[in-house]
């Protein structure tokens, strides 16, 4: 019992990551990752979220009707999102009022439904919630190393800590603006992703179809 | 609870224990979520009105380090102006009046013509909060709302004149959602450190602030009246000069500012 709930908060952090691996919840990775503070907060709504839509997801799993599956597990969670996000607004005010839709947005985030349909719905209550929370973890820890590069070589700063003194501020470090831009986040993940594959060579798919060898007419 | 155990043991696919099912599931989650919602409401509350407070005290430059914000603000005046006559409104207590609301509210505010409308606002408030800030009487510092469309967001803010209602003390934006970096840059102190000193009126009396394109320098002519536009945001630049130009304009704060410099 020990090693699967070891198992499951260990394996997304890379081996079978939300981010890299399974390419879920890309969206909200692209839109917050601009500075660490909002980063940091979406990743620690995220978490509380997949855990505990996980967690009562399972507790209910044998009495959830086949026919409304999805729905019952998407009010579970849309209402687990309300509850984060009327929190943030209440505790962290300003880091809220950054992320603005974004905490909404978790209900349509793919890794909260995906979790919830692929592992709580046939695992108990306890294994789920630590799937939820190694999940959680797997897409902070995504979160957070986009968000450094973003945002130090972007806005030349950490935290809102200036680290590298900028040229329009005074200093010697000419920012890169794309980074700022959403397609930035894309260029870092899909880096990110070709990393992490060939670290790990297992990870690598098969192509779905190969071209065609070319064929000499001549010889036909 | 011979019942719920009937029903639990029904077949998860029986139509009634689909029914009770989703039922009960509602019942819990907005009971939950209600609950949730109402109790934390004054604590969200507090921090949108302290927010606000920050904001208008950050403008004004009366933000110091250490004194709480409640007691900085108490330094300030807050006042409802009708915008059409440019006098003051006493019914209705400042501190329950939500401008923006009223912005929605067809019958506290207007709509406006294609040709009124130059910061793509729609509708305008019928009354809006003005803040003063008095030393031993005489008015030091006026503090007025604007808000306008730039690229992708209405951005909300704030600008500070001195008592004259000409010379600006300070401008900013406390809500915008312009790109980082790029129109984000409202939000850097040292393009709001350019507008302390520059002149609103010209002296024909039209809305001579604007911004410009590139950077004023000493040769720049009316100097006076310009602030560097934004790099590489155009859109937003135009935005800013344009909310300008209305709130300052006739269908702004004019009426007003004419009747506070006659007294």
């Amino acid at each position: 019992m020990d090693a699967e709930i070891k198992k499951n908060i260990t394996d997304p952090l890379v081996d079978n990551n939300p981010i890299t691996w399974q390419i879920l919840g890309i969206c909200s990775a692209l839109a917050v990752t601009t500075s660490m503070n909002t980063a940091m907060l979406m990743s620690i709504a995220l978490t509380a979220v997949v855990a505990s839509s996980n967690l009562s997801i399972s507790l209910v799993r044998n009495h959830v009707p086949g026919s409304i599956r999805i729905i019952v597990q998407m009010i579970i969670i849309a209402s687990l999102v309300i509850i984060v996000d009327q929190l943030l607004k209440a505790f962290a005010f300003d880091t809220a009022k950054k992320l603005s839709v974004f905490v909404g947005l978790i209900i349509t985030n793919c890794i909260v439904m995906g979790r919830a349909e692929a592992y709580a719905m046939s695992h108990p209550p306890k294994l789920s919630f630590y799937d939820g929370l190694g999940n959680g973890l797997g897409y902070s820890v995504v979160l957070l190393v986009v968000a450094f590069i973003r945002e130090l070589f972007g806005a030349g700063s950490l935290f809102g800590v200036k680290i590298l003194p900028l040229v329009s501020e005074g200093g010697w470090y000419q920012s890169n603006g794309m980074l700022l831009l959403p397609p930035s986040a894309f260029f870092i993940i899909g880096l990110l992703i070709w990393a992490v594959r060939s670290w790990k060579p297992a990870q690598v798919e098969t192509p779905t179809y190969k071209i065609h060898e070319e064929v000499n007419p001549q010889l036909v | 609870m011979g019942l719920v155990k009937d029903i639990l043991a029904m077949p998860n696919d029986s139509q009634t224990k689909t029914v009770v099912v989703a039922s009960m599931l509602c019942l819990v989650c907005s009971v939950v979520v209600s609950t949730v919602a109402v109790g934390l409401k004054p604590q969200q509350e507090a921090n949108k009105a302290l927010d606000k407070k920050r904001n208008i005290l950050q403008i004004a430059g009366m933000l110091r380090e250490g004194a709480s914000i409640d007691e900085l603000f108490n330094e300030i005046e807050p006042r409802l102006v009708d915008l059409d006559t440019g006098e003051f409104v006493d019914d209705i207590d400042p501190a329950t009046y939500d401008q923006r609301k009223a912005a929605k509210d067809p019958a506290a505010s207007r709509a406006l013509s294609k040709d009124e409308d130059v910061a793509s606002i729609r509708r305008r408030e019928k009354l809006a909060a003005v803040y003063l800030v008095r030393e031993e009487e005489e008015l030091k510092t006026i503090i007025l709302p604007m808000h306008g469309y730039g690229l992708w967001s209405t951005m909300y803010g704030f600008m500070a004149l001195e008592g004259d209602g000409q010379t600006i003390t300070g401008f900013g934006f406390y809500e915008h959602g312009e790109t980082p970096g790029l129109g984000g840059e409202v939000d850097n102190p040292k393009w709001k450190a350019l507008w302390p000193g520059k002149q609103v009126y010209t002296g024909a009396g039209d809305v001579g602030i604007e911004l410009i394109k590139g950077t004023v320098s000493g040769s720049t002519p009316d100097a006076q009246y310009k602030v560097d536009g934004l790099a590489g945001a155009t859109l937003t630049s135009r935005g800013v000069s344009n909310l300008l130009q209305y709130w300052l304009g006739d269908m702004g704060f004019r009426p007003f500012l004419n009747k506070l410099r006659q007294g």
